[in-house]
């Protein structure tokens, strides 16, 4: 249930704002108030060890003079220091340049439906059975096997809050949303040969978590199968990507096809719309309002609604990820992705996590990446992994300090295979990914 | 102190608070048997203005301000925090956070608060440094004289960001200290084009200090003759190499090797817990005899330098290896205490919102005696990487990451050609004992590093000289 009264307190203070910029001179603007409360615990060797409180708000309002922009954001909503925040973004927009692509969106792209997609589910937990939760987590990841040596602890997290965005065309609008989650981290071995690994479980309603012992075996599991970990000589082979790991791969993609990538000529997939840039049984589309979705929304950061719609089919770019500013800079039309996508849906084969492995017969399967080697313009690619040998389809030995390197835009194009081993605790929901081959290094 | 008048001005009588409410707060925290508790107020000014395609399109602007609330029993933290620094919302936090103790902790832990230290920058307001058309003229100048550099360049960014961040911390014992935070950073990025091929190079640096900072000896226009060289070598690159190598390090901030490599690992909380691959090695070989690193707050005017840390405690320089020994750890009040050191100076937090924790300041190691050509000279066949971009590092395999953004190959002792940006991946525990040839060209980074942890990020610095280490996986494609 939301609580109207809560929205509408948010909406008057919006309210207020845009009054004061219309007020001080700005020939249109938008501003977005939010008001986050969480409780977050931790648990560590079988008893408390941190209880936070949070309790975060932010305003934050552009202001336009014609084609001038500025913006200025603050978290004392107090009547003085909203009319400086107004006054410090409109002291900007008068000193920045004109740009004939700044502007407000077109008023007929605004979202005009709102449907309930159903994301606010409060917990109702206190701070003694948040903490007898993790504690649970974190015992049955310390009791899974007698490998596990140490821990970092288990949390659980509960956030709520409400969102309100307006802006001076008449747009004003607002919602209530909730995340929880459960997580452990724990250790297993000793001296040089030591690994740690976690696992969550996230979901906007408290019931659909993943029970907290099955969070701590899940991480007592993955740690344990670390252990004894060697490293590869360099060669080239197949790679799998773990599910988590395959997530990062299409986001590279996304970060490509963005507009302000695009316009900045910073893409490795400039001009690349109604190209194939995937093998074509690849189809990945945008649903923005999957009920109880991570990702959802009927309205984008700039109130433009939000829609259905195929960015790649049989392989082919149908559409970049935009915002008005991109979309005018392009000579397009927004995609009502200002603030990113909402629920990134990559079509799966009919292959579960074994079936990829046997279709990987001999390579490597990565279920984590370290560093940032990705370079956006070129597409180049060169990582820190770990994970499996895989032989004949069955997993041999955990591998570690070894590089995969590549480049983006072949990679995409040799993908093999999806699973359907799909991770949904994200916004991508994609499942484990082969490609033909990469370039390993190790000793 | 009149700086510590100063910030309790800005902040408790802008928000009509009394010295004698922050003891009210204090005693409803001491109220229970803690070990220790503070009360973390802030202040933060922030702006950034940024130009792309000739213009200079957008700037933002943020106040914030807020205190948080903390107490600490044994290993247990209860935290609380509130942007409106009011009487009433400072006691129903302290009351919330007091319940992380129950019966039967110890008793109060007494805690010896410094009188005095150096300030290490002015109190300084950049985002007043500077008129708002000169902040503009400034960016508009180095996009045009950037552009006349060189004919292939297609887009120009530079973006201008400043801090001013005034904080205020109250101990248990009743003390009450300031700081007052200055931070500039500016950046320029060029992409540039050839035959189709397009490229990029970027360059930024800034400190403690105001805008006049990028105007000293014309700064601003030296990061953009550096990114534009960036970008003019990377056009001319090739695949990179594959494999195991000798690998040698530039001076600077290639010091990032020693930020994730070793840096993470020497924080007193993991290795408290147990949970570092550097756990219980104080006293052991971690490196070769020639590598000494420290860990230093106190650098004047410095990006990671603070005069005190988030805690209240000054900051040092704390010997971390000294000749290839490990020596100690970087440590806040709780963990100092509960491994039974004195604090380090290393107590951070990214803001009132977030739980201090122990953290990196200017992170270095000390010069040694080659020459850097004659380091070169000394490798047959290798990689030579002068710049990086960021990294990552596992704590508990030990395993870091950190990405070349320029690399050349060695042959024969020279350096010949330029190749593509690739992943070096090592081992922390023995990377540095493979370090077999130090240069005395040690160098500072230029004021552009941020490190995140626990989904806290929180400015830094590094440093090193030329370094020669004799085998390290690079992660490029040729094989």
């Amino acid at each position: 249930m939301q609580n109207q009264d809560e929205i509408q307190r948010l909406k008057h203070v919006v309210r207020q704002l845009l009054d004061e910029a219309k007020q001080q001179g700005a020939s249109a603007a938008e501003a977005a108030f939010s008001v986050d409360n969480g409780l977050s615990v931790s648990a560590r060797l079988g008893d408390v060890e941190t209880i936070e409180y949070h309790c975060d708000q932010g305003i934050g309002v552009t202001v336009y003079f014609g084609q001038q922009k500025g913006s200025a954001s603050t978290n004392d909503v107090s009547t003085d220091s909203l009319r400086e925040t107004v006054k410090a973004a409109c002291s900007i927009a008068r000193y920045a340049s004109a740009d004939e692509y700044a502007g407000l969106p077109d008023p007929e792209l605004l979202a005009t439906e709102f449907p309930d997609l159903d994301l606010f589910h409060p917990w109702d937990i206190d701070a003694e059975q948040a903490i007898a939760l993790a504690v649970e987590c974190e015992n049955a990841a310390r009791g899974f096997d007698k490998a596990i040596s140490n821990s970092e602890g288990a949390t659980v997290n509960s956030h709520q809050g409400t969102r309100v965005f307006g802006n001076s065309l008449g747009f004003l609008q607002g919602y209530q949303s909730s995340r929880h989650s459960i997580s452990c981290s724990v250790l297993a071995g000793s001296g040089d040969n030591m690994q740690r690994d976690y696992w969550y479980s996230v979901a906007r309603n408290p019931a659909l978590l993943e029970a907290a012992g099955l969070v701590g075996e899940k991480a007592a599991q993955r740690t344990v199968a670390r252990l004894n970990a060697r490293s590869l000589s360099t060669r080239q082979c197949p790679v799998l990507f773990a599910p988590e790991m395959a997530s990062g791969l299409i986001g590279s993609l996304l970060g490509a096809i963005s507009g302000s990538s695009l316009y900045r000529k910073s893409s490795f997939l400039l001009d690349s719309l109604d190209t194939q840039i995937l093998p074509d049984f690849v189809r990945i589309h945008e649903q923005p309002l999957l009920v109880g979705g991570m990702g959802s929304a009927s309205y984008d950061a700039e109130g433009v609604a939000t829609r259905a719609r195929d960015i790649v089919s049989e392989g082919i770019l149908r559409s970049y990820i935009l915002s008005t500013y991109s979309a005018r800079k392009l000579g397009m039309q927004t995609t009502g992705n200002a603030g990113g996508v909402h629920n990134l849906i990559v079509e799966t084969g009919e292959r579960d996590f074994a079936g990829m492995l046997k279709l990987l017969d001999t390579g490597l399967l990565v279920t984590e990446l370290m560093g940032q080697g990705v370079n956006r313009v070129t597409g180049d690619y060169s990582r820190g992994a770990s994970g499996f040998w895989v032989e004949n389809g069955e997993i041999q030995y955990p591998v570690q300090e070894i590089t995969i390197a590549g480049n983006l835009k072949t990679m995409l194009r040799n993908i093999v295979a999806i699973g359907n081993d799909v991770d949904l605790r994200g916004n991508i929901r994609v499942g484990s990914i082969l490609l033909e081959q990469m370039a390993i290094a190790g000793e | 102190m009149p700086l510590t008048e100063q910030v309790k001005q800005s902040i408790l009588a802008a928000n009509s608070l009394l010295p004698q409410d922050i003891d009210r707060v204090m005693s409803t925290l001491l109220s229970a048997p803690v070990d220790a508790a503070d009360i973390y107020f802030q202040s933060s000014h922030f702006e950034s203005w940024s130009l792309e395609g000739g213009i200079v399109k957008e700037g933002s602007h943020s106040i914030e301000h807020g205190a948080g609330v903390r107490v600490v029993s044994g290993d247990k933290t209860g935290f609380a925090y509130s942007d409106r620094i009011e009487l009433p919302i400072l006691l129903e936090a302290a009351n919330n956070v007091k319940a992380i103790v129950r019966q039967g902790q110890q008793a109060r832990h007494r805690i010896q608060t410094a009188d005095s230290w150096p300030q290490l920058y002015r109190p300084l307001n950049p985002l007043s440094s500077l008129a708002d058309q000169d902040k503009i003229d400034l960016l508009k100048r180095v996009d045009a004289e950037t552009r006349k550099l060189d004919s292939r360049i297609e887009e120009v960014m530079v973006s201008l960001v400043a801090a001013y961040d005034n904080v205020l911390v109250a101990n248990q014992d009743g003390s009450l200290v300031a700081d007052v935070r200055p931070l500039v950073r500016m950046n320029v990025s060029v992409i540039m084009v050839e035959n189709g091929r397009r490229e990029q190079g970027s360059m930024g640096g800034g400190g403690r200090s105001d805008y006049s900072y990028f105007l000293e000896g014309d700064r601003a226009m030296d990061f953009a003759r550096e990114a534009v060289r960036q970008a003019q070598v990377n056009l001319q690159a090739e695949e990179a190499p594959a494999g195991n190598m000798t690998v040698v390090l530039g001076p600077g901030w290639p010091g990032i090797l020693l930020h994730e490599a070793i840096g993470h690992g020497l924080e007193g909380d993991f290795n408290r817990k147990g949970t570092s691959a550097f756990s219980g090695r104080v006293g052991e070989r971690v490196a070769s005899d020639l590598c000494t690193v420290v860990d230093d707050g106190t650098l004047p005017d410095r990006r990671g330098s603070l005069s005190i840390d988030d805690e209240g405690t000054p900051t040092e320089n704390t010997v971390l290896i000294e000749n290839g020994i490990l020596k100690g750890y970087m440590q806040d009040k709780l963990n100092a205490r509960l491994m039974g050191v004195r604090p380090t100076g290393n107590g951070r937090r990214e803001s009132y919102a977030h739980l201090p924790m122990p953290r990196m300041t200017n992170t270095y190691m000390l010069p040694g005696q080659s020459d850097p050509e004659e380091i070169i000279r000394s490798v047959k066949k290798g990689l030579y990487a002068r710049n990086f971009g960021g990294g990552q590092v596992d704590i508990t395999s030990g395993k870091f990451v950190f990405s070349a953004s320029e690399a050349y190959l060695i042959e024969n002792g020279k350096i010949t050609r330029p190749v593509k940006g690739a992943t070096l991946i090592g081992n922390g525990p023995d990377v540095l004992t493979k370090v077999s040839m130090v240069g005395n060209d040690m160098q500072l980074d230029s004021g552009v590093g941020t490190c995140g942890k626990e989904g806290q990020s929180v400015p830094v610095g590094v440093g090193q000289p030329t370094l020669k280490i004799d085998g390290m996986t690079v992660g490029g494609t040729s094989l």
